[in-house]
Order: structure tokens, then sequence, then C-alpha cells
């Protein structure tokens, strides 16, 4: 499913015009964004938080050259799954056989 | 550190002056119940600008309780993951300066 379609079954779903939907759907996104950009946390119950991680620099490895290069450290959105949508993926059968 | 939290989504689409804030209350529900809809029928997301979110099969496979050490099998499964789009990525980095 892409941003569109989204946008067609936020319309559909709840008939509002495509017009509507798509600036619910931008309101959204854009402040999660937003949101990550000022590396504030994010949290949607039942489907999950993020954060912005830091990451540290470290040396490695081109694997195919072998040549040493820098690697820099850096940031990354980190996505925690919701409970709920985590089991959701999974359908009822949420087990851990021993 | 700040939290945004769905509620705070909701008083921006309010802020929009389109809908009630009841109205905008279930559009934001909705929104986000179609995306885990979306996931759970194993369909990847991809919000273009913000990123992917993947569902991805994991196999059966051992481990361990890290707790108590006790080895034990962990049945397969399906797990969300998320990949940042490169503009967000770059975006969160730029702010670091």
């Amino acid at each position: 499913m892409t941003k569109s379609q989204l946008i067609e079954a936020l319309a559909k779903a709840e008939g509002i015009t495509l017009k509507a939907a798509e600036t619910a759907v931008n309101v959204a996104f854009n402040s999660m964004e937003q949101a990550l950009i000022r590396g504030d946390r994010l949290e949607i119950r039942g489907f999950g938080s993020f954060k912005v991680k830091d990451y540290d620099g470290y040396k490695g490895r081109n694997p195919k050259t072998g040549e040493l290069i820098e690697v820099k450290s850096k940031k990354l959105p980190f996505f925690k799954v919701g409970k709920e949508l985590k089991e959701r993926v999974n359908g009822a059968e949420v087990k851990s056989t021993k | 550190m700040a939290t945004l939290t769905k509620a705070r989504i909701v008083e921006k689409l309010f802020a929009k002056n389109m809908f009630t804030k009841s109205d905008c209350a279930r559009i934001v529900d909705t929104l986000f119940d179609l995306v885990k809809k979306s996931l759970e029928s194993g369909e990847d997301v991809l919000i273009s600008g913000f990123g992917k979110f993947c569902v991805r099969e994991k196999h059966q496979r051992r481990g361990r309780n890290p707790q108590t050490g006790e080895p034990m099998v962990l049945g397969s499964r399906k797990v969300v993951t998320f990949k940042c789009s490169g503009i967000l990525r770059d975006a969160v980095n730029e702010e670091a300066g």
C-alpha cells in the first residue's frame, strides 16, 4: 500500500473527499516527521513508537574490495512495533512453543 | 524529551478547520487502523518521504531464555520492520549540524 492508496482507503472508510483524506494523511505523517527531526519521541498506541537513535561511527571495510573506510556517526529513526500490531500480523497464533 | 502522541496529531488536524474534534479523532484512528490492516494482510506500507513498513517472515529458530539460559525453540512468526526514507534520514541528521 502506498500513501495515495492509503488516502483513497481513508476517504472511502470515512466517507470524506480525497482532498480531505489527503490533508489528514499529510498532517499525520508530517507531524511524525517533524517530531523525529526535532529529536522527539513519538508514540501511537497499538501501532508502535519511534525514537531517534544515535549510532557511533566506526572503521569498516568495503566487503567487495577490502578497502578500509570510515563510517561516520549517524542518527536513525528506530521503530518499535506496538503490542497490538505485533499480535495482529501474527493472526491469532501468538504461541511461543517451548 | 517531548513525545508526540495521537492526541497531538488529532489537535493538528483539528487546527485545519475542516472537521469537528470528534471527526478528527475518528479519522486519525481509522488512518492508523488502515495501515495496521494492510500489514496484517502481509502487505507492506510505503509512505513516500517518511519510510516503509515491511512485514518479514521469521523462520523457526533455537534460542535461549536470556535470563535463565534455558534453551527454547522460537516459532516462526512475522515481524514488522521500518525502513526510514532517505529524505527523512537526511533531515534527522541535518538537525544535528
